[in-house]
């Protein structure tokens, strides 16, 4: 494996249209696993359901058992696992090459701390709205997660013209302690009851009933989407450094003000649909690139792509393994993830 | 060099002796037949204490303990995860109440001479034989049995109400993330939460998974079809509007039994998940929320 983003080789030159016919090859590849493990996974399940009852519309829905296990208990979950799955992966690779770190996560700066502080203080302190109540925890940690942006981006971009990199880093890490410190406090006030529930949303979870919640999180995921299709060829000249970057005509502060804010916002509303399921957004950007190389043309779309597949199978184990009981999904990403990951280190040196 | 290394030898020497001596030369209450100085971190058994006539004993509760309303002038020395040890020294106990699972501080007490109760739950024998063993060792036996006695009363007469009716399958909820069919966590088929449900005529439809705790998809909700959903809160300063919305939001599995029929129903109270001596009382409320028409 290549050591680190941060000392990318260069790029190996290729011919316009072989690089085109990659790119190409690449998202058709990794966008064929995703949508396969969307449609595979709600055929999968401890419960066996006929298809044929499930798209029967002569039983009405509220009495077609095998219908609302497909559209209520899986297919919502397999929509939510490829979002968040491909958010956090994506910010995953704009957050590396950002930072020119390939220990970045997309929990590095911040975000999901923040994000994590909104629903905690929700779970114990409680709603102050009755209508709000439905949509209390996601709304709650949306709202930490701008937050935290706020605080990171003002403190990164306060001191000199332009963003800093390195204020980024530490501005980020250091709110992460001080969120993770004032959670530890709200937990230790709360009651036993609450203590579990918060203690449980930080493992991690999909089973979201509705979608609504995906619903909602489109917005911001999609704005950062947009974002991310613009910034693959700024990341590249990024890695190589700001100063090469901008010799080569790009606009650093501009991409580097994109990068984080697209990386952020698709981390928290990922967070705040599933919760801050951790080790997709640095295991899938790597796993890429031991495939397809370091051209961010196509590790992002194929990130994307993989990071979607490998969160929906993940969840699938979750429902699955030890059903009728529930398995965290943070801790099966982990769980296979980690093995997988070594392996492949090792098997490639 | 004035200090040598026997010079220090001799200090940690001594040192090590004074350690020693000093907790033997402090005067401390000896273990008596009937403790006069009690501390309870368990609020289950804080409340148990009161109910059987010890309450004046008690110097200190757990920080969780709300039962009865007399704990909130006692001193509060933490809780499960979190004891303070050096205010539990302070109050001179010479009776400790524990978690089973509190081992350190179980050995601290034992190192300091103090004598401890260990709590660990069980069904609802062994709640009852839990209450009768701290009645005997806080020298209120005959008053512990009668407490146990009236509870076992109250379960025979639930029982003797229901006897013969129909058991509908129940899903006994403990935990879930409000607003959302989220981290549903859920009673299997062990524990006090199980027996309470059993001697209120319900059937447990995770009767099958002996865990006291489940934590369950919705798909699995689905698939058991409970005909009740009973949902037990520790919140009980829930507003009505509130518990109307915390109860619509199981609508959307609307081909359980349950939702269908609109027999989910919310408990609310600390009584419900902590086995004590208002056992009895949490029994006949679940049996009149699953058979109203018996009562």
């Amino acid at each position: 494996m290549r050591e680190a983003t941060a000392t990318l080789p260069a790029l190996r030159p290729v011919s316009a249209g072989d690089l085109r016919r990659r790119i190409w090859l690449v998202q058709v590849g990794f966008g064929a696993l995703a949508v396969a493990a969307c449609i595979g996974a709600p055929l999968v399940g401890p419960t066996t359901i006929s298809l044929r009852q499930v798209f029967d519309t002569t039983i009405p829905f509220g009495q077609n058992v095998d219908a609302q296990i497909f559209f209520i208990a899986r297919l919502p979950r397999a929509f939510a696992g490829a979002l968040v799955g491909g958010s956090l992966a994506a910010a995953g690779v704009v957050l590396q090459a950002l930072l020119r770190n390939p220990l970045a996560t997309p929990f590095t700066l911040g975000v999901s701390a923040g994000a994590s502080l909104g629903a905690m203080l929700v779970i114990t302190l409680g709603v102050p709205f009755t209508a709000l109540r439905s949509a209390a925890v996601p709304v709650a940690s949306f709202a930490g997660a701008l937050g935290a942006l706020a605080i990171v981006y003002f403190l990164a971009t306060m001191r000199r013209q332009g963003l800093s990199t390195l204020v980024l880093l530490l501005a980020g890490v250091t709110l992460n302690s001080l969120f993770s410190a004032i959670i530890l406090f709200v937990q230790y006030l709360a009651d036993p009851a609450q203590t579990l529930q918060s203690v449980r949303w930080v493992m991690g979870n999909l089973d979201i009933g509705s979608y609504r919640p995906i619903l909602w999180a489109l917005g911001p995921m999609g704005l950062a989407f947009v974002a991310f299709a613009r910034l693959p060829r700024a990341l590249n000249l990024l890695t190589l450094g700001a100063d090469s970057a901008a010799v080569r005509g790009i606009n650093v502060l501009r991409t580097q003000r994109v990068a984080f804010l697209s990386a952020s916002l698709a981390t928290g509303a990922a967070v705040a649909v599933g919760g801050p399921i951790g080790f997709i957004g640095i295991i899938v950007p790597h796993l890429v690139r031991l495939l397809v190389g370091d051209d961010h043309r196509l590790v992002l779309p194929a990130s994307i792509g993989l990071g979607a597949a490998f969160l929906v199978v993940c969840d699938v184990a979750a429902r699955t393994v030890l059903s009728p009981m529930e398995l965290p999904v943070g801790v099966i990403t982990a769980m296979l993830g980690g093995p997988f990951f070594l392996w492949l280190l090792v098997r490639n040196r | 060099m004035r200090f040598t290394t026997r010079h220090t030898a001799a200090f940690l020497a001594g040192l090590l002796l004074a350690i020693a001596i000093i907790p033997g030369t402090q005067e401390r209450p000896r273990a008596q037949e009937h403790p006069a100085r009690i501390i309870s971190v368990v609020p289950a058994l804080t409340e148990t204490l009161f109910a059987i006539g010890a309450g004046d004993a008690v110097v200190g509760v757990g920080t969780f303990d709300k039962h009865p309303p007399e704990v909130a002038t006692r001193t509060h020395v933490g809780g499960l995860l979190d004891p303070d040890m050096e205010r539990i020294f302070a109050l001179r106990p010479d009776l400790v109440v524990f978690y089973g699972s509190q081992q350190d501080q179980i050995k601290q007490m034992s190192r300091a001479g103090i004598e401890t109760f260990t709590y660990a739950h069980g069904g609802i024998d062994d709640t009852l034989s839990v209450i009768r063993r701290l009645g005997t060792r806080v020298g209120r036996a005959s008053e512990a049995t009668r407490l146990t006695n009236a509870i076992d009363t109250q379960i025979a007469n639930v029982r003797a109400r229901l006897a013969g009716r129909d058991r509908p399958r129940v899903l006994l909820v403990f935990g879930r993330q409000p607003g959302s069919l989220g981290n549903i966590y859920a009673s299997g088929g062990a524990g006090f939460l199980h027996d309470m449900l059993e001697a209120a005529a319900g059937r447990n439809v995770l009767a099958d998974v002996s865990r006291e705790s489940i934590q369950l998809s919705s798909e699995a909700i689905l698939t058991a079809a409970p005909e009740v959903i009973v949902e037990l809160t520790y919140d009980d300063l829930m507003t009505e509007d509130t518990q109307a919305a915390e109860i619509a939001v199981w609508d959307r599995l609307s081909s359980v039994p349950a939702v269908r029929n609109k027999r989910v129903h919310l408990l609310l109270g600390n009584q419900f998940v902590q086995p004590g001596p208002r056992m009895g009382d949490s029994i006949e409320a679940i049996a009149r929320t699953l058979h109203p028409e018996a009562f």
